[in-house]
């Protein structure tokens, strides 16, 4: 369903020193597609997770999770629905 | 005459076309899993435009549209309607689409309780501030389902004249374009409330209002409990839930043409949310609500525990009119001759939150 909103790729490359700077320049790109990560607040939606190397970020520092050089976000909805 | 059937439900979009209201191909679902509250079909256009309201709950709402009935469907990139950011809001859900009499005026109302305008058609939307500003706001309260604006009645007569209803909050009104609103809900009752403050001046769970056809100033109200109509506008309601099995329900629906005609679906009481006796039946008056008919003709008769919501009932503008319901149970009833009979849709479906019919 994202990979749609990224002109069918499943993998971007972004400059950016903190997750949320990531998503910025991923919005600058697809805004199609950040507006299904965050609200108009910038807040990250609830039932999507975004692992830092493999960390869920809500567990590290949010949005302010520092980024490193070819540090690998991976973004997946968690369980929700009925 | 072919007629397009557009049914949202709490999981995807279903659309059904049909020349003769009896026989019905069913197509969906159409954005799976996403809840699909408001569906609204723009008549002003060639082509008629679909727009739907979809929220999915892992990636949030939006809205789409569709200029071919549905066979494909767009949105911009940016979100089509969006809390400025000096409100501290984020947009939970689009309860509403509505018309207004200029060509590519739509409105929406949508949760948190706001109001948004479009003027190119319903592809982007602007926000009212007035009514965000409004003094009585912080004192909207969450209903059941949420904190929203879920009707939206522009005048036909005049752009500047709107009437909104939100649960809770009640009726309010502008006569200036969105610029000061009114509350406008003299004569309507909360029960929620302790004796002595049942008639407040805002504040009611007013669960859907309808435009008469022939009469933008008489409007029709299903409250929490009560069912109430207006001759002035909506500035002062009076009781026509007389002759009806209760008082309590979701939707209110006009007829198309025919003035006075109006239709509801009565549910037994707020802690008994079902047709009274489990009957499946639409009430029908041909007066303003003055006298009420049940009717049932090929709808269940017993061992009905459902209910229908709020914009899960509208008509057609055909003649005679189409008379169009979804059930909390999945279930999708057509009447094609003004609900004397009825025959069903589909069965089988997630919860039916909106159904939309047009001719085509």
């Amino acid at each position: 369903m994202l990979r749609g909103l990224a002109g069918g790729v499943s993998h971007v490359e972004v400059a950016a020193g903190t997750l949320g700077a990531a998503l910025d320049a991923l919005g600058e790109r697809y805004p199609a597609l950040e507006r299904r990560l965050r609200d108009e607040r910038g807040a990250l939606r609830r039932y999507v997770n975004f692992y830092v190397d493999g960390e869920e970020c809500r567990r590290l520092a949010g949005p302010a999770t520092p980024l490193q050089p070819h540090t690998e976000v991976v973004i997946i909805p968690s369980v929700a629905g009925g | 005459m072919e007629i397009l059937l557009a049914i949202g439900t709490r999981k995807g979009l279903w659309l059904a076309r049909s020349r003769d209201r009896r026989h019905w191909d069913v197509s969906g679902p159409q954005f799976p899993i996403a809840d699909v509250k408001a569906i609204g079909i723009d008549m002003r256009r060639e082509t008629p435009r679909l727009s739907a309201a979809v929220l999915n709950s892992h990636f949030g709402p939006t809205v789409v549209t569709s200029d071919d009935l549905g066979e494909t469907w767009s949105e911009p990139d940016d979100a089509p309607v969006s809390f400025p950011e000096d409100t501290g809001a984020a947009l939970e859900g689009v309860w509403q689409f509505a018309y207004g009499p200029e060509s590519d005026v739509v409105y929406v109302g949508v949760e948190p309780t706001a109001l948004f305008k479009s003027v190119d058609g319903g592809r982007t939307y602007e926000f009212v501030r007035g009514l965000w500003d409004h003094p009585h706001r912080e004192h909207w309260m969450p209903g059941g389902g949420g904190k929203a604006l879920h009707t939206v009645l522009p005048d036909p007569r005049d752009p500047a004249r709107v009437n909104v209803a939100m649960s809770t909050g009640g009726v309010y009104r502008t006569e200036d374009g969105g610029a000061s609103w009114t509350a406008s809900n003299s004569g309507i009752f909360a029960e929620f409330m302790p004796e002595g403050q049942q008639y407040p001046e805002y504040g009611q769970c007013v669960h859907k209002v309808a435009v008469d056809a022939a009469n933008p100033d008489r409007q029709y109200l299903q409250n929490h409990s009560g069912v109430y109509r207006s001759a002035d506008g909506g500035r002062n309601w009076e009781s026509i839930a007389e002759g009806l099995p209760a008082d309590f329900g979701f939707p209110m629906v006009a007829h198309p043409s025919r003035s006075e005609v109006i239709y509801s679906f009565p549910l037994e009481s707020s802690m008994m949310r079902f047709p009274p006796q489990g009957r499946c039946r639409v009430y029908r008056s041909e007066n303003a609500g003055n006298s009420w008919t049940g009717l049932s003709k090929g709808l269940p008769d017993v061992g009905f525990w459902s209910a229908v919501m709020r914009d899960a009932m509208c008509t057609d503008s055909a003649d005679p009119a189409g008379v169009y319901f979804g059930s909390r149970s999945g279930e999708v009833w057509a009447s094609a001759d003004e609900g004397d009979t009825w025959a069903q849709v589909a069965g089988h479906l997630p919860d039916v939150l909106c159904v939309r019919a047009a001719v085509i």
